[in-house]
């Protein structure tokens, strides 16, 4: 075969090899790595973007060579020489992808480890409650289920009944349509999601939070102090655990700065452990589609120093209370969702502007 | 003497001497013609992706600012639904579908399909398929659950739009069972005799591994759908949580299908470049075998990969590891055939003209979506960007760079067979450049838009997503535009093009021995085989080619399938060299 001479070839090979490993630590695609997981994650991206490079700078300068060198000449109707294969390369070739994606799983594996993916507690247990086996079907789906259920009871239920009783959240959900599901871990089947890391487990959580998602809400819940908000606040430094389940669809929790996400299911607990390490204020998307407003259902996560985090949990109290008093007194089917809400809009991170075209459609 | 020359000499007594010429009105009918049925393939296929086209455009004229400015939401999240269903079940399968119609029984050198009713019922359900699925959005009540249509969000957004969408993909599924069986009995059964499966052209390869995936995996989606449109319309509760049922066995279900499905779409159009390189690189495809298992392989392996597409929905951990090993393998046998088709241009005598070009575009780009999709098999990170434009930036590279660029190639390429014409060389030319440049202007940025957190599916976004959002809109406009010059040139030259005779391209290949477009049974007889399929620049004088006439054939098929005789493939034309005598 027509191979450049040697010098060409080491020379080309330094190159790409230098340009792999500079891009693949300063491609700068990634946001803030807020947690001691998502530094761990990174990594694995960095390492994966330079054999990435790599490998794109191989077979695309590999085309663009041959297509210019290897062209047809004007009037030249000869067919070029025939080289039916060539096994030591084609070993080769074999050899080096399986030898990559083999260290790449490897990789994968001690990350997967390391930010928690094998805590067992994270997989709990739970009886299927009677009814649910009353429905066609249900049996079925039951002796499918891949994890055993839990027994653990879900904080946040009470809450986010009470907002689904809302007509302000149930006027832009399906509100009609969607069986409310009560009491999921009753029901229920555990969702592993990503646990507590080695160094963690068995330990309890420096602080747990309850989670449930409805069209197009989170609603956290902190059992320690009973205080609930819409938006998730955590102290730097202490390992965070959330409890997620979700009242209606399908939902998805990710904070792009955690490179955490966790599907938020009905009639499941889910599951996610992290420690928040870089203060600042970022963002919880749902990144499963849930209907309609789907793309609005986001609202604020912030890191704060415990002081700060221990001050809002105490306003959080105050207000609370307050809040609860209010939404008795103020829960007048005769007022439009609008009025209703719009004390609320803001805290449920519902824009007023979703409110308001809501109601001219 | 040419390898082509010889080829041609060996088969000139079944050469059929009139080119088979067809009235317009053929194609309106319930004929049973294979090429008649291909073209009516390809062109429907290809009138749905204009319409998916304009789907995806209108989703991305609302994607060109934050706000939702164009459309409602509901009317978004319909057509992101629609156009994903066109795009893969109206267009990418039955597209394939279209070519192997075609190019099957030519390149085996049979005379029609081995059912030819069952043919034609394969391709007639797919037009009432996909005018049903339209309808829905003129109905005012599309699918708007994503295509993959999870519940419990697929029973509470709309009975009509819902049950509508099931209906026609059930339809389609069930047209592409039925295309499956077809193909392969075809291809194990009606070998033009003396040809053994190792000197079956690789599109043929290609199409084994699809059928034999297609049989294995469509009914499970049928199933899912079936339970789930009971669900929607009998109350049953298989994956409503409110009655006790699990949402995610539906999801295991339905990717059981369409992880396989993604194999479905791209290892036809593996075939196309298979066949398409080596002719216009002058040279035998480098590692035929390792190319024909690499198939094989790819296709079983696709069977154990699903549950990649639920690292975050809530699998077991040990699970997850499971799916991730089994998917990063795969990289292995299709980076055989990347390396395989560099090794065949490498040192060729490429002629660099539309075929050829969106062949090297098709390698250039899938080259981008298979790195993206091992990055995508690391569950640490697949966690992360699961959901996200990441993954709409993966599976435009895979499904756009790679399916449709397959596609163009196939249709430069055997444009000449299908109609007996040449296409414009330039405003082919135009057409690469312009579609080239247009995706990766409109999904290159969206790799950056998911790393950072922009969720997909969603019709607004953060503002600061605002200018790589408009980078991509312009990018899809530019590749509406590129349509244009194809349109243009298919029709014209298909009308005025200048006379392609049998084989402009010199190939070797079964079906350019036959007159351009093939007669209705293609060939007077039985097609030999005086050469392999890629024997290109093995120049030998026609003296040591033992070539058997063809009459010298008939008795073999005289004497049935068993006959010693009709089984003994010819040593002399192995694909591979090593087999040669
Ligand atoms: C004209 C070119 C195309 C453009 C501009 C385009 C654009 C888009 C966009 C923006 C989305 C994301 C929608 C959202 O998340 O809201 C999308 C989704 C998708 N597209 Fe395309 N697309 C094009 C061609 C194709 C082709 C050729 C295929 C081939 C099969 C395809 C298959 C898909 C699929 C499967 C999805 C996923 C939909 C979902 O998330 O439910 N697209 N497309
Ligand atoms: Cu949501
Ligand atoms: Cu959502």
């Amino acid at each position: 075969m027509n191979i450049p001479s040697s010098i060409w070839t080491l020379l080309i090979g330094i190159v790409l090899t230098l340009t792999s490993l500079w891009y693949g630590q300063n491609h700068g695609l990634l946001p803030t790595a807020a947690s001691d997981e998502a530094t761990l994650v990174d990594g694995l991206f960095d390492t994966m973007m330079t054999i990435g490079t790599g490998l794109f700078v191989l077979v695309q300068g590999i085309l663009i060579y041959a297509a210019f060198k290897f062209r047809r000449r004007q009037g030249d109707n000869t067919d070029a020489p025939p080289v039916f294969g060539n096994i030591p390369l084609e070993i080769l070739w074999t050899a080096i992808p399986a030898i990559i994606v083999i260290g790449l799983s490897i990789y994968s594996f001690d990350v997967y480890n390391e930010i928690g993916g094998f805590d067992p507690h994270s997989a709990h247990e739970a009886p299927i409650a009677g009814q649910a086996m009353k429905m066609p079907g249900a049996a079925i789906a039951a002796t499918l289920n891949d994890t055993p259920p839990s027994t653990e009871p879900n904080a946040n239920q009470i809450k986010s009944d009470e907002a689904m009783s809302d007509p302000a959240t149930a006027s832009v959900r399906n509100s009609d349509q969607i069986p409310q599901k009560r009491d999921a871990p009753g029901m229920g089947i555990v969702s592993p999601g990503i646990g507590a890391s080695p160094g963690n487990e068995g330990k309890v959580p420096g602080l747990a939070v309850n989670v449930t998602g409805l069209q197009y809400a989170w609603i956290f819940t902190y059992p320690d102090t009973g205080v609930v908000a819409s938006e998730l606040h955590v102290p730097a430094g202490k390992e965070v655990k959330l409890d997620m389940t979700a009242n209606d669809v399908i939902h998805a929790f990710w904070v792009p700065e955690l490179r955490l996400k966790q599907d938020v299911i009905p009639g499941r607990q889910s599951e996610i452990r992290f420690t928040p390490k870089i203060l600042g204020e970022y963002k919880v998307i749902c990144a499963e589609l849930c209907g309609p407003y789907h793309g609005a259902m986001n609202t604020k996560f912030i890191v704060e120093t415990p002081e700060n985090f221990d001050k809002w949990m105490q306003e959080q109290q105050v207000a609370t209370k307050g809040n609860l008093e209010q939404a008795i007194a103020l829960n007048a089917a005769d007022r439009s969702p609008a009025e209703f809400l719009s004390p609320y809009t803001a805290q449920m991170g519902i824009q007023p502007e979703t409110l308001h075209q809501l109601h001219h459609q | 003497m040419t390898q082509a020359q010889i080829q041609r000499s060996a088969n000139l007594s079944i050469l059929e001497a009139e080119p088979g010429e067809r009235k317009w009105r053929d194609y309106f009918t319930f004929n049973t013609d294979h090429k008649v049925i291909a073209i009516q393939y390809l062109v429907t296929t290809f009138i749905f992706y204009c319409i998916g086209g304009v789907m995806a455009d209108m989703v991305r004229t609302e994607l060109k600012t934050p706000e939702v400015d164009f459309v409602s939401r509901e009317v978004y999240n319909s057509l992101f639904t629609l156009h994903a269903t066109i795009m893969i079940f109206l267009w990418i399968v039955p597209a394939g579908a279209g070519f192997a119609n075609f190019l099957i029984p030519l390149m085996i050198g049979a005379k029609d399909m081995a059912f030819p009713r069952l043919n034609a019922v394969a391709f007639w359900m797919i037009p009432p398929g996909g005018i049903l699925l339209i309808s829905s959005l003129v109905l005012g009540d599309a699918a708007d659950a994503g295509w993959t249509s999870y519940p419990p969000l697929s029973l509470v957004t709309g009975q009509l739009g819902e049950g509508i969408w099931i209906i026609s993909v059930l339809l389609l599924g069930t047209s592409s069972i039925l295309g499956a069986i077809n193909f392969l009995v075809t291809l194990l059964k009606m070998r033009t005799p003396g040809m053994s499966t190792t000197q079956m052209p690789l599109f043929c390869w290609a199409m084994l591994a699809t059928s034999a995936l297609t049989l294995v995996s469509t009914p499970v989606l049928a199933g899912a759908l079936i339970l789930l449109s009971f669900d929607l319309f009998a109350g049953t509760a298989f994956f409503n949580p409110t009655g006790g049922g699990d949402p995610v066995v539906y999801q295991h279900m339905f990717w059981f299908y369409s992880h396989p499905a993604v194999y479905i779409m791209i290892l036809p159009f593996f075939g196309i470049i298979s066949e398409v390189i080596p002719v216009h690189s002058r040279k035998p495809i480098f590692g035929y075998k390792a190319i024909a298992y690499s198939s094989l392989a790819i296709s079983f392996l696709g069977l154990i990969v699903w549950a990649h597409h639920m690292f975050t929905s809530g699998i077991p951990g040990w699970l997850r590891m499971f799916f991730m090993i089994t998917t990063m393998i795969i990289a292995v046998p299709t980076g055989i055939k990347v390396f395989s088709w560099l090794g065949t241009m490498w040192g060729g005598k490429i002629r660099l003209n539309s075929a050829m070009l969106f062949a090297i575009g098709f390698v250039s780009l899938f080259v981008i979506g298979g790195i993206s999709g091992v990055m995508l098999a690391a569950v640490p990170f697949d966690i992360h960007v699961h959901d996200t434009y990441f993954v709409v930036a993966h599976l435009h590279y895979v499904l756009f760079g790679g399916s449709v660029f397959g596609i163009y190639a196939g249709i430069y390429h055997w444009y000449p067979k299908m109609t007996g014409r040449m296409m414009n060389e330039f405003w082919g030319k135009v057409h690469f450049a312009l579609m080239y440049v247009g995706m990766n202007l409109c999904f290159l940025p969206m790799h950056k838009l998911g790393l950072m957190g922009m969720n997909r599916r969603i019709a607004e976004y953060d503002a600061k997503f605002a200018t790589l959002n408009f980078v991509c809109t312009m990018g899809a406009y530019l590749l509406a535009i590129s349509t244009v010059p194809f349109i243009i040139n298919a029709i014209w030259s298909w009308m005025y093009g200048p006379k392609a005779g049998n084989n402009p391209w010199e190939a070797l290949t079964l079906e350019w021995m036959t007159s351009s477009p093939p007669a209705i049974e293609n060939f007077a007889g039985f097609p030999v085989l005086a050469t392999g399929p890629y024997d290109y620049g093995m120049d030998r004088p026609k003296s040591e080619v033992d070539v058997p006439l063809a009459d010298e054939r008939e008795p073999a098929l005289a004497a049935g399938p068993k006959s010693a005789l009709r089984a003994d493939p010819d040593p002399n034309v192995a694909a591979n060299p090593e087999d040669r005598k």
